[in-house]
C-alpha cells in the first residue's frame, strides 16, 4: 500500500512513524509495567522484597505468600460473597433492565415517553448519599447481603442502551407473532431476548465488572458485619493497614517469616484481578458494540 | 433522548381496550416504577434535613427547621471552600488530561496499518479499566514508594538525590489523580473515538491521497473533523460530572500530609454525615454538588446550542 505514496513520504510523516511508535512502545510499557511487576513481587521472596530492584521477574522464588494469603479466612468469605453478588447481581440487574427497556421500546406502548422521562431523570438528579444512607438503612438494607443487589438492580444507563438496540430490531417480527396470538412475554423471551444477546452480553460485563470490583458498599453498609465483606473491601484494608509500613526494612527484618506487607499485598491483588484479566480478552466484541451503542447514538 | 419518539405515529389514545392488550407491559412498568420511586426519588425527600437540624430520633417530621443555616455555615468554613477547589480543579484536569489521551490514543493508534498489532495494543489498553480503584492505587503506591520503579529511574537519572515521597507533598496530589485516571481509562475512552474514526468515509482519505495529502495532512483535515461531534457530545455529557469525578481515587490515595488539597465535597460529605453524624451538614454539601452540576450541564448544553454543535437535549 506504500507503493503509491512513494513521492510522499515526507519528513512529516517519517516523524510521525517514529512518534507512533515511540508513543505505543511507551504506552504499552507504562501499562504492563505496574501489572507484571505486582506478579513478580507476589512470587517473591518478602524479606528480599523489601529490598527493592524487582522488576519483571521474581529474584527469589517463593509461593508462601499466596499460601498465606489464601488462608485468610476474610479473604475468602470475601472471595464467596463477591462470587455470589457478581451472579446475583448481574442475573437480576440483566432482566429487569431488559424488562424495562422491552416495553419502553413497544411502539404502541401507552406511556412510552413518561416512563422513559422518568428513568432519564434518575441520570442527573438523585438524593445523595446521606439520604440514601438513611433510606437503606430505613429499609433494613443495612447490615444484608441485599445491599449488594438490590438498590442497583435498575439504572438508566443500562436502560437506554438495550432500549437503543430493541429499538433497532425489524418490528414486523413482533407484528407476525402477535397475529399468530403471541403475548408479550413470549414475545419478550422468544423473539427480543434471542436477538439481543450481543448487547445483553455487553449490559451484563458492564453490571458483572461493577459488581466485582465495588468496594464502597461493602464498606459502608455492612462495616460491621464481616460475614458480608467483599474481596475488594478485604484487599483495601490489607493495603491501607500496611501503607504505612511499605518499604520500611526494619519492619521486615524482625519478623523471622518470609512473607512482609508489600508481598502479600502484591499476591492479594493478584487473587483479586485475576479472573477479570482472564476473561475480558473474550468479551471485547461486546464491550465495544455497547459503548458504541450507548456513547454515539445517545 | 427524543427523536425516535417523533416518528411514531400519534394515534396513541387510552382507551380500555388498549390498556387490557397491554396489561402485561402495564404491570412491569407498575412494578419497575415503584421501585424507582423507592430507590430514586424518594431519597430527594431526604433534602429537607438540609434545612433542619436533623436528628435521628426526631425523623424528618419532628425536626426542628434552620432555613438555610446548614449551607450558610458551609460557606462560611475555609475547609469545604477548600474543598470545592479541590473538586472542581481535579474534576477539570482529570476531564482534560483524560480527554486529550484518549483523542490522541485512538488517531495514533489508527496509524498503525499492521492489523495483529493493533488488535493488541487495544486489548493491552483496556486492562486498567477493568481493575478496581483499590488495585490501582495499590499498585500507584508501589510504584511511587522509596522503592518503586519510578524512584529507581529518577536516582539512575541522577534526577534526584534521594528517594521521593510522592505522596507527601501536596504538590504532587493532583498530577498523581490526573495520572490514575488517564492510566486507568485512556483505552476505555478511545474505543468511542476509534469507532467513530471507523465511521469516517473512506473515501475521503482514498481521495485526499490521490491529491497527494500526507499522513498529517489527512489526520488534520479528516481524522479530527471527523471525530469533532463525538468529542463534543463526551464533552457535554462529561461536563456535568466534572464534580461526580471525586471521590474513590482521593479517598484511597490521600493522607493526612496532603489533606489540604485530596479532599473533595463527596469526602466531606462521608465525613460529616457518616462519621460526625451530622445528616443535615453532609445534604446541603451533597445538595450543592447536585445544583451546581445540573447547572454545568444546562450551561454547556446552551452554549453548544449558541456555537451551532450538537448538544443533549
Amino acid at each position: 500500500m506504500n507503493t503509491k505514496r512513494h513521492k510522499h513520504s515526507s519528513l512529516g510523516d517519517n516523524l510521525l512513524t517514529v512518534f507512533v511508535v515511540v508513543f505505543m512502545v511507551v504506552f504499552v510499557i507504562f501499562t504492563l509495567y505496574p501489572v507484571l511487576n505486582t506478579v513478580a513481587l507476589s512470587f517473591n521472596d518478602g524479606i528480599d522484597a523489601v529490598r527493592g530492584g524487582i522488576y519483571l521477574l521474581p529474584r527469589k522464588f517463593a509461593t508462601k505468600n499466596y499460601t498465606t494469603v489464601l488462608g485468610m479466612q476474610n479473604l475468602l468469605i470475601g472471595a464467596k460473597i463477591t462470587v455470589l453478588r457478581t451472579i446475583i447481581g448481574t442475573l437480576s440487574s440483566l432482566l429487569v433492565n431488559a424488562l424495562v427497556a422491552f416495553v419502553i421500546s413497544r411502539k404502541r406502548f401507552l406511556f412510552k415517553s413518561g416512563v422513559s422521562l422518568f428513568w432519564v431523570i434518575t441520570m442527573y438528579v438523585n438524593g445523595g448519599l446521606i439520604p440514601t444512607f438513611i433510606l437503606f438503612k430505613n429499609l433494613g438494607l443495612t447490615n444484608s447481603f441485599n445491599v449488594y443487589w438490590i438498590p442497583g438492580m435498575v439504572g438508566a444507563f443500562n436502560i437506554l442502551v438495550l432500549r437503543t438496540y430493541m429499538q433497532g430490531l425489524p418490528d414486523s417480527l413482533e407484528e407476525s407473532a402477535q397475529l399468530d396470538g403471541a403475548g408479550y412475554m413470549t414475545i419478550f423471551a422468544k423473539i427480543t431476548s434471542p436477538l439481543c444477546k450481543p448487547v445483553y452480553a455487553t449490559v451484563a460485563l458492564f453490571v458483572a465488572v461493577g459488581q466485582w470490583n465495588s468496594w464502597f458498599d461493602a464498606m459502608l453498609y455492612n462495616r460491621m458485619k464481616t460475614e458480608f465483606t467483599t474481596l475488594q473491601y478485604e484487599l483495601m484494608k490489607l493495603l491501607s493497614s500496611v501503607m504505612q509500613q511499605s518499604g520500611s526494612a526494619e519492619n521486615a527484618k524482625n519478623g523471622t517469616d518470609a512473607i512482609t506487607p508489600l508481598t502479600i499485598r502484591a499476591s492479594a491483588t493478584v487473587v483479586t484481578m485475576l479472573p477479570i484479566i482472564c476473561l475480558y480478552p473474550f468479551l471485547q466484541r461486546y464491550f465495544v458494540t455497547g459503548l458504541t451503542i450507548g456513547g454515539v447514538k445517545e | 433522548m427524543a427523536g425516535n419518539d417523533a416518528v411514531v405515529k400519534k394515534d396513541k389514545r387510552i382507551t380500555w381496550k388498549e390498556i387490557k392488550r397491554q396489561k402485561t407491559l402495564l404491570i412491569i412498568t407498575f412494578f419497575v416504577t415503584i421501585y424507582g420511586i423507592i430507590f430514586y426519588y424518594l431519597p430527594l425527600s431526604g433534602w429537607i434535613m438540609a434545612f433542619q437540624n436533623y436528628k435521628p430520633k426526631n425523623g424528618l417530621l419532628h425536626s426542628t427547621f434552620v432555613g438555610f443555616d446548614k449551607f450558610k455555615f458551609l460557606f462560611e468554613d475555609a475547609t469545604f471552600l477548600g474543598v470545592i477547589r479541590n473538586t472542581f480543579c481535579m474534576g477539570l484536569l482529570n476531564l482534560v488530561t483524560t480527554t486529550i489521551m484518549a483523542v490522541l490514543f485512538a488517531i495514533l493508534l489508527n496509524e498503525v496499518r499492521h492489523t495483529l498489532l493493533k488488535k493488541t495494543i487495544q486489548t493491552i489498553s483496556y486492562l486498567p479499566h477493568f481493575l478496581s480503584w483499590i488495585v490501582v492505587t495499590g499498585i500507584l503506591h508501589d510504584s511511587l514508594s522509596s522503592t518503586g520503579i519510578i524512584n529507581d529511574v529518577l536516582l539512575n537519572l541522577g534526577i534526584v538525590d534521594q528517594a521521593v515521597n510522592f505522596f507527601a507533598y501536596p504538590k504532587y496530589f493532583w498530577p498523581i489523580v490526573a495520572f490514575a485516571n488517564c492510566w486507568k481509562e485512556t483505552g476505555w475512552n478511545a474505543i468511542i473515538y476509534l469507532a467513530a474514526i471507523t465511521s469516517i468515509d473512506p473515501c475521503l482519505y482514498e481521495a485526499a491521497s490521490i491529491d497527494g495529502a500526507s499522513r498529517i495532512q489527512k489526520i488534520k483535515y479528516i481524522t479530527l473533523p471527523g471525530i469533532k461531534p463525538t468529542f463534543m457530545i463526551l464533552l457535554l455529557m462529561n461536563i456535568g460530572n466534572v464534580l461526580n469525578a471525586g471521590f474513590e481515587v482521593q479517598y484511597l490515595l490521600g493522607n493526612g500530609l496532603v489533606q489540604s488539597v485530596s479532599q473533595t465535597i463527596d469526602i466531606y460529605v462521608l465525613k460529616w454525615g457518616i462519621s460526625q453524624n451530622d445528616y443535615s451538614l453532609g445534604t446541603a454539601a451533597g445538595i450543592f454538588k447536585s445544583a451546581v452540576s445540573i447547572l454545568l450541564i444546562v450551561i454547556a448544553n446552551q452554549v453548544a446550542k449558541k456555537a451551532g454543535e450538537e448538544r443533549l437535549f
